[in-house]
């Protein structure tokens, strides 16, 4: 896969559910069109259910990285209002 | 005054242990009343009870302390606001159903739509004993179907595309059964894990799980003085038409082989979980 460029960055580890989507709306927010956040989320509940909930949103979810210490890194690429 | 109290019955009138006082209680289908209807239970529960109700353990809508004198009045006042009475006795129940695929982003099914239809088709419709039906979107089971005589949960039959697929590895994590393994250039799918919840297929930015909806039927469920879980023995059912032709079968087996005051369960199981089960099985192919 070509390399994928990462403009911004969010941890939501230290949050539970709703705060998690909660702080990816806002970190998503302050980005153009286009551009790419990784978001660092626990395993569990915010794998689980993260990915999901931008689709919803409509957002392109590219990748997700394993880190292997509990927790993975979610590369999502902004859609259009 | 001579007071008939099973036509009362039937029409939901829940004799209260105060003397000449009764419960109101209300058809609901799925969970739902509109604005109208709460405009004239309020109203109703203000002139004839005393300023409250109470909502049931499934989904139902009483208003107690109605005097017996006031009966007639009630009903006609509560009819203005659309609303109907309920049943209590040897009847098809309150058909309760969750928010389903409407509102609930985890649904699978118009869980509301389907309570409908079964409303329609057999509310306060006399058998052997109270029958109730309860509707869930998902694997989630907000409404609990197994406890229920006859449960449907929403399920999605899933496959996999491999040409839109991107391996961004979400699927294997928002599957909760570890029916998914990701290899390097193929996905495999355990078909004994798999309880067709259909996380994958929404979680999946590309599309590359593909779904369609379907139904898990259980039938038996009881939580009252005996708790029992409602057995799923059938394959995903595919359509609403099928769906159909088995509650109506299930419906018509109970009708011919239960015995007064008996749940459908102990008609099951006395009539012959077999025959039961060949019974469903041909109305399923039908
Ligand atoms: S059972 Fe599923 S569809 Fe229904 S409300 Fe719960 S999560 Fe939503
Ligand atoms: S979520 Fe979709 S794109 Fe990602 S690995 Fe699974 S099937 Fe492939
Ligand atoms: S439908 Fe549910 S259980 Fe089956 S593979 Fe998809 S996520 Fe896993």
């Amino acid at each position: 896969m070509a390399e994928i460029k990462i403009t911004d960055q969010v941890d939501i580890t230290d949050v539970v559910c709703p705060l998690t989507f909660v702080k990816v709306k806002v970190a998503i927010e302050e980005l153009e069109v286009g551009e790419i956040l990784s978001i660092r989320l626990n395993e569990g509940e915010p794998v689980q259910n993260i990915p999901r909930s931008l689709k919803e949103e409509g957002h392109k979810v590219l990748k997700l990285i394993d880190n292997e210490d509990g927790t993975y890194n979610l590369l999502v690429k902004k859609a259009e209002d | 005054m001579e007071i008939d109290y099973g036509s009362l019955k039937r029409g939901g009138f829940m004799r209260q242990k105060q003397k000449g006082l009764f419960s109101l209680r209300l058809q609901v289908v799925g969970g739902t009343l509109t604005a109208e209807n709460l405009r004239k239970i309020q109203e109703v529960a203000d002139r004839f009870g005393q300023g409250h109700v109470h909502l049931t353990s499934r989904q139902g809508l009483e208003i107690p302390y109605i005097k017996f004198e006031d009966i007639e009045e009630v009903k006609t006042e509560l009819a203005k606001g659309n609303c109907k009475l309920g049943v209590c006795g040897p009847r098809v129940r309150t058909v309760t159903a969750c928010q389903g695929n409407v509102v609930c982003p985890s649904g699978n099914i118009d869980a509301y739509k389907i309570a409908l239809e079964l409303d329609q088709r057999y509310y306060a419709k006399e058998l052997p004993h109270k029958f109730k039906f309860g509707v869930t979107g998902c694997q989630n089971n907000c409404l609990k179907a197994e406890e229920n005589d006859l449960g449907i949960k929403g399920a999605t039959a899933v496959h996999w595309l491999k040409e839109d697929c991107i391996f961004c590895g979400v699927c294997e994590k928002a599957c909760l059964t570890g029916a998914i393994k990701i290899a390097e250039d193929q996905i495999t799918l355990d078909p004994e894990k798999c309880n067709h919840c259909g996380r994958c297929e929404k979680s999946c930015p590309t599309a590359a799980w593909q779904g369609e909806s379907a139904y898990i039927l259980s039938f038996g469920g009881l939580f009252g003085n005996t708790i029992n879980q409602g057995e799923a023995f059938l394959p995903l059912v595919k359509t609403e038409e099928q769906l159909y032709r088995i509650t109506d079968a299930a419906i018509a087996f109970f009708a011919a082989h239960g015995k007064a005051g008996e749940r459908f369960k102990f008609a099951i199981d006395r009539a012959g979980a077999d025959s039961f089960k060949k019974a469903m099985e041909e109305a399923y192919h039908g």
